[in-house]
């Protein structure tokens, strides 16, 4: 047990580095180049020489990279180019922003999903079932943009349920967060309930179902009992690994309503050629990632017997 | 070959005894059409002006869904924006599936260090946030269509990839495959001849996948500045459009929101029948299953974007 997990934090090593030379490959040798950003196209020689010298940009590329690979160890990416906050702390409050809009969210539809997928399941092949599979597909086709577009329009412009943006630390975030929840709820409802309900179907075909059945268990209680506990597994690893990015937030909706996440600071370190941000970020969830898939499957040995860690 | 050709045949007469399939098959052709008169430029030009600014939606053909900030036919740029849209669909997909196929192959059938290093790539790629990595693939490419095709193409082969290299992975070993060996096939003839053929129906579902995703995918760059700069497109129409809801101006949003669902709708519905229609083995087993959950993860994390 140990042997392994050791084993597999050894294999991030490899992917840690795929990812350092992308990330490194992309933005430092063909990305935007950060000092024209910050200093405009009328910037003198001796003023670009300085600010190259200050960042490190005039170091050659391989001692740039080590450094990089340094920083990676140290978990220290310095300071932003353009803010000059310590990435450190610039990360804990944009993460803290962005899983107060992002995990509730989560949790909830997450519940939510699963009792509407356990109740057509239960109600299989009959109407219910064709129209909520029909009404799954027609709410996958529309886009995520119009969803937003749409509710903040007529909940929060037409029929000011919410404010339209805005945020506000500490628990007076609640009312800005609270439409930006039901966006992200409604958008999740189509397509997770028609995958859970694959793997409910699924696991109704199943031999134990069977057995259960006719030992004389209930519909209900093959289905409360036993289908639930099995389908959580799959259902489990379907969801698990979109946790790591929970934390960077909803770029879209942090756009939208003016949230002040990790989602819009990584897109402005974009455009701004920030490499110190996209550097820690992309580090920071290549590695979650990594962790995340490695717990889902211990907790997937450990609540299913047949699985095997090798 | 036979047996290939069976399968696509029934399949074939499966979706046209479906009504809905025939609908949206016919509706997808409709979008083809009109993309492919875009690209002979036959269409009437979406840069006239048609009439004042922000008519409302009237009878007359141009005006069908009123007119833009500038006078400008709001059909007409949705119109030009289709060909946009089913471009995008076709060079994603072209890019990615090819991608997909070929490296699962590889990983599936030779095992070993390929395979290391095939599902090291997917890793990698999977483990970076997929909007930075277009963003940054785009702008390192120069922004645009083709830079965002290409970004988009070159990160959304890993799902096929996985699938496929799973699926030749149990089917090595099968008898036909070690007796292709036995009369003295190569590997590439083994793979090419005998083992895609049954695995390739996993890529038209995922193309089809591909399709639409690419197409929400545009609307979505397109609004956060890195997908087409000029040229008409429905992202761009939507991210006008929100200005303009305030002030009342409801038809561009509604009449592309309009045309950009029912593109989608059909490409769904038709995938999903391309589903049903193309599995091999009878419905229920868990294999088959396990694939319906992984193709509907990849649709349910393209809705998620």
């Amino acid at each position: 047990m140990l042997g392994y997990i050791v084993r597999r934090l050894l294999y991030i090593i490899p992917t840690i580095l795929g990812v350092a030379v992308i990330i490194f490959v992309l933005f430092n040798i063909a990305g935007e180049d950060p000092v024209r950003v910050a200093l405009g196209q009328h910037a003198t020689p001796q003023a670009i020489a300085d600010l190259e010298a200050q960042w490190g940009l005039d170091q050659p590329l391989w001692k740039q990279f080590l450094d990089f690979l340094r920083q990676i160890v140290t978990f220290d990416y310095g300071e932003s180019y353009f803010t000059g906050e310590r990435l450190s702390e610039a990360f804990a409050s944009g993460a803290l922003v962005s899983l107060s809009l992002t995990l509730p969210p989560f949790v909830l539809g997450l519940v939510i999903n699963i009792v509407i997928a356990m109740m057509i399941a239960y109600y299989r092949g009959t109407w219910i079932d064709r129209f909520s599979t029909a009404a799954a597909v027609i709410s996958m086709s529309v886009s995520y943009l119009v969803y937003i577009i749409a509710m903040q329009y007529f909940l929060a412009y037409e029929l000011e349920w919410f404010p339209i943006n805005g945020y506000a630390p500490g628990w007076d975030a609640i009312p800005y967060l609270a439409l930006p929840w039901l966006i992200i709820i409604v958008v999740s409802i189509g397509p997770d309930v028609r995958i859970y309900r694959t793997i409910f179907l699924n696991e109704m075909q199943a031999n134990y179902v069977r057995t259960a059945r006719a030992k004389g268990v209930s519909e209900r209680g093959v289905l409360f009992t036993h289908i639930l506990k099995n389908a959580m597994i799959p259902i489990l690893t379907f969801t698990i690994v979109a946790v790591p990015f929970l934390i960077l937030g909803a770029f879209l909706m942090e756009r939208f309503f003016s949230i002040p996440g990790l989602g819009d600071l990584m897109i402005s370190a974009i455009n701004n050629g920030d490499f110190p941000v996209l550097k820690g970020m992309t580090m920071y969830i290549t590695m979650t990632y990594a962790v995340f898939n490695l717990i889902t499957d211990l907790l997937i040995a450990a609540v299913d017997p047949r699985v095997k860690l090798n | 070959m036979t047996r290939v050709h069976n399968l696509y045949w029934e399949a074939a007469q499966k979706l046209s005894r479906q009504k809905l399939v025939v609908i949206c098959l016919g509706i997808i052709a409709v979008y083809i059409l009109v993309a492919v008169l875009g690209g002979f430029n036959v269409l009437p030009d979406y840069q006239t002006r048609v009439g004042a600014q922000y008519e409302a939606p009237s009878l007359e053909l141009a005006k069908l869904l009123g007119t833009d900030l500038f006078g400008r036919s709001v059909l007409y740029k949705i119109l030009a924006g289709t060909k946009t849209a089913m471009l995008i669909g076709v060079l994603v997909t072209s890019i990615s599936v090819p991608i997909g196929v070929i490296l699962g192959a590889l990983a599936g059938y030779y095992g070993g260090l390929v395979d290391v290093g095939i599902v090291w790539l997917y890793t990698v790629i999977s483990s970076v946030p997929y909007i930075l990595m277009v963003i940054a693939i785009s702008y390192v490419i120069g922004k645009g269509l083709v830079a965002i095709c290409l970004a988009m193409g070159l990160l959304g082969w890993v799902g096929l990839c996985r699938l496929i290299r799973s699926e030749v992975l149990k089917t090595r070993n099968l008898e036909y495959v070690a007796a292709a060996k036995v009369i003295g096939a190569n590997d590439l003839q083994i793979i090419f001849s005998h083992i895609l053929p049954n695995v390739i129906h996993l890529a038209i579902i995922s193309a089809s996948l591909q399709i639409l995703g690419a197409i929400k995918s545009e609307v979505i760059l397109t609004y956060i500045g890195v997908g087409i700069q000029d040229g008409a497109s429905w992202g761009a129409m939507i991210s006008d459009a929100t200005g303009e809801l305030v002030q009342g101006i409801w038809w561009p949003l509604a009449g592309v929101v309009l045309v950009m669902f029912l593109l989608i709708y059909s490409l769904n519905v038709v995938s999903d029948a391309l589903r049903d229609a193309l599995d091999p083995k009878l419905r229920g087993t868990t294999e088959v299953a396990e694939g319906d959950a992984q193709f509907e993860a990849q649709e349910a994390a393209v809705q998620k974007a």
